[in-house]
C-alpha cells in the first residue's frame, strides 16, 4: 500500500508533446509509471514514442476521449500558465479523479475559480507549482528525481521541491525509505493541504510516521499543527524553511512571503512544537530524528 | 466570499449597515464596493485598498486615495500595467537576475548562496545562520538551469561586495550537478574568485560534477551534506 498513486494508477499527461511534458512523460514510462495517454489539442491519433518499442503512448485531442479509450484515472498537467487552470478544469470534468498540476506561474484568479470546480465535483487535486507525487517502486507521477527515492514505511509532505529530495535523501541515508512523497505546490492556492494528506498518511498501513516540511507564508502548517495534536497518532518531524527570510519579500515561491507580520517560520515552528510534533530547526537533521522517533 | 459568486450585493449591504451608514450613502457605498471589487478582479490584483474612505456632508461616499499590487502570473495578460512598472524602483542586481530567469534577493550577511529550489536555498540560509553567520543573499537558480543562467547567477555573487565566502548547495533532480560544475569553472575563468567557495553536490550526475571540479585548478572545498557545508562555509569565513 502507499497513497495516493501505486501500481494500479493509470495516468494521462496533459501537455504530452511540449518540451518539459515530453521530457518528463519519458522519465515517468522508464521509473514504471503506467503512463497510457498524452492530451494535446489537435495532435489526437498520433503517437507518443516514450523512448522504446514498449513505450509507446497513444495522444489524443481531449482528456475525455483519454479517458474512454483507456480508462486513465489521474493527470498530471505540463500545460503552460495561460490555459493551466482550464486543463485542470478539463481533467475533472472527464472524470479524473486525481489531478496533478506541474505547471508554475498560474495566474491567482485562474486558480481560485479552478480550485473551486476541483472541489466542487468531488475530485483531488495535488499542486500547483510542484514536484508532483512517487510511491516509490511504484509509481511516480511528477518530476522529482526516481532515483534518489527507496522504498519504505515513511511519508514526506512537503511545499517545496528539492528540500523534499534533501529528506528523502536523509531517510534513505539512515536506512528509512518512503511509502508515498507528496509535494503541495509552492503557490498561494494549492489543490491539496498538509491536512488532506496526513489523514491519509494516519490511515495508511504501510506508513510509520511523517515528515511534514514547510515554508513561510500562509497558515497551513499551524491549521495542521491542530489537526495533528487531535487526530494524529503517528510521529510526525517537521521542518519550516525560512527562518531567516526578511518580510514583505516573495522567496520564489510565490506563496513564500511573510505579509503584515503573519507566516513566520517561528509562528510555524511554535504551533507545530505545541501540537507534539518532532520539529528540527537545523535541515540536515530530519532523516536522524525520524529514525529516533521511531526507535524511541 | 465565494469566488464562483464573487460579490453579493447582501455582503455589501452587511459592511454598509455594520459601518452606521444611512439613507443614500448605503447605496452610494455598496456602488462604490461593487465598482473595487471589479477593478481587482479585471486587473488581475493581488491587492486594492482604499484609504481613506470618506462620507461627505451630502452623503456622498469617496475614495480619496486608492493602493493596488498585481498579480505577477497574470501580467501576461495586462501590458498595460506592465508598461507602468517602473525599474528604477529595484534593485539592479535583482534586476539582472530576473531577466535570467533567476530568484535573487539581496540580504544583510556574508555568505553567498546558489541553490536550486526555493525551499532548498531558504534551508540554506537558515542552516548558515545556525551555524552562526548570515547569508547574503537568496538565490534559486531553478529546475532546468543551463549553463549561462549558472554563469550569470555566479557573477552576480561574486559581484556583491559584502560576500566574503560562497556556498553552493545543490541537490540535482531535473537540475543536473555537471551542468552546475561546468557554470561554476567557466563563470571563475571569466571574473575570478576572490572568496572561499565550499560547494556541496548531490543527486543527477553528481560524480561527473565533482570529477569536473576536482579536474579544475579552482580551489573548491567540497562538502559532503548540508550541514558540513556550512560549517566549512562559516568557518572559511571566521577564519579570513
Amino acid at each position: 500500500m502507499a497513497v495516493l498513486v501505486d501500481k494500479s494508477t493509470r495516468v494521462v499527461c496533459q501537455g504530452i508533446t511540449g518540451g518539459a511534458g515530453s521530457f518528463h512523460a519519458r522519465q515517468m514510462l522508464a521509473y514504471g509509471t503506467r503512463l497510457v495517454a498524452g492530451v494535446t489539442p489537435g495532435k489526437g491519433g498520433q503517437t507518443f514514442d516514450g523512448g522504446s518499442p514498449d513505450r509507446l503512448v497513444p495522444i489524443f485531442d481531449t482528456v475525455a476521449e483519454a479517458v474512454e479509450n483507456t480508462g486513465a484515472d489521474a493527470s498530471v498537467i505540463f500545460v503552460p500558465p495561460p490555459f493551466a487552470a482550464d486543463a485542470i478544469m478539463e481533467a475533472v470534468a472527464a472524470g479524473i479523479g486525481l489531478v496533478i498540476p506541474i505547471t508554475e506561474g498560474i495566474p491567482v484568479q485562474d486558480m481560485v475559480t479552478a480550485a473551486a470546480f476541483v472541489k466542487g465535483r468531488g475530485a483531488r487535486m495535488v499542486g500547483p507549482n510542484c514536484p508532483g507525487v512517487i510511491s516509490p517502486g511504484k509509481c511516480k507521477i511528477g518530476i522529482m528525481p526516481g532515483h534518489v527515492h527507496k522504498e519504505g514505511r515513511i511519508g514526506v509532505i512537503s511545499r517545496s521541491g528539492t528540500l523534499t529530495y534533501e529528506a528523502v535523501d536523509q531517510l534513505t541515508r539512515v536506512g528509512l525509505g518512503q511509502s508515498t512523497c507528496i509535494g503541495l505546490g509552492g503557490d498561494p492556492i494549492v489543490g491539496s493541504s498538509f491536512i488532506d494528506m496526513l489523514r491519509l498518511f494516519r490511515e495508511d498501513q504501510d506508513t510509520d510516521g511523517v515528515i511534514m516540511i514547510g515554508e513561510i507564508g500562509g497558515s497551513a502548517e499551524e491549521e495542521a499543527a491542530t489537526w495533528i495534536a487531535e487526530h494524529m497518532s503517528k510521529p510526525v518531524v517537521a521542518f519550516i524553511a525560512g527562518a531567516t527570510a526578511p518580510p514583505g519579500r516573495r522567496m520564489g515561491h510565490a506563496g513564500a512571503i511573510i505579509s503584515g507580520g503573519h507566516g513566520t517560520a517561528e509562528d510555524k515552528f511554535k504551533a507545530l512544537g505545541a501540537a507534539g510534533v518532532a520539529v528540527v530547526r537545523n535541515p540536515s537533521k530530519m532523516g536522524e530524528r525520524m529514525l529516533e522517533m521511531l526507535q524511541s | 466570499m465565494d469566488p464562483v459568486v464573487g460579490l453579493g450585493g447582501w455582503q455589501a449591504r452587511n459592511l454598509a449597515f455594520g459601518l452606521g451608514l444611512e439613507g443614500a450613502s448605503v447605496r452610494a457605498f455598496t456602488r462604490l464596493l461593487a465598482g473595487l471589487y471589479e477593478a481587482f478582479r479585471v486587473n488581475d490584483a493581488s491587492l486594492a485598498e482604499v484609504n481613506p474612505l470618506v462620507v461627505t456632508e451630502n452623503g456622498q461616499v469617496l475614495a480619496l486615495d486608492c493602493k493596488m499590487t498585481f498579480d505577477d502570473s497574470a501580467l501576461f495578460r495586462h501590458p498595460d500595467i506592465e508598461e507602468l512598472r517602473d525599474r528604477h524602483e529595484e534593485d539592479p542586481a535583482e534586476l539582472e537576475a530576473a531577466a535570467f530567469d533567476l530568484s535573487y534577493i539581496k540580504l544583510d550577511g556574508t555568505i553567498g548562496c546558489m541553490v536550486n529550489g526555493a525551499g532548498l536555498a531558504m534551508a540554506t540560509m537558515d542552516i548558515i545562520k545556525l551555524y552562526g553567520e548570515d547569508p547574503a543573499n537568496f538565490l534559486d537558480v531553478g529546475g532546468g538551469a543551463t549553463l549561462e543562467k549558472v554563469i550569470a547567477a555566479f557573477k552576480i555573487i561574486t559581484r556583491d561586495p559584502d560576500v566574503k565566502a560562497i556556498l553552493v548547495n545543490i541537490f540535482g533532480g531535473i537540475m543536473r550537478c555537471d551542468v552546475i560544475a561546468e557554470g561554476i569553472v567557466e563563470a571563475v575563468e571569466q571574473v575570478g574568485l576572490r572568496v572561499p567557495l565550499v560547494v556541496r553536490l548531490e543527486g543527477t550526475n553528481v560524480q561527473i560534477g565533482k570529477d569536473i571540479l576536482a579536474g579544475s585548478n579552482l580551489d573548491v572545498i567540497p562538502a559532503d551534506s548540508m550541514a558540513d557545508a556550512a560549517k566549512k562555509v562559516v568557518s572559511a569565513v571566521k577564519g579570513s
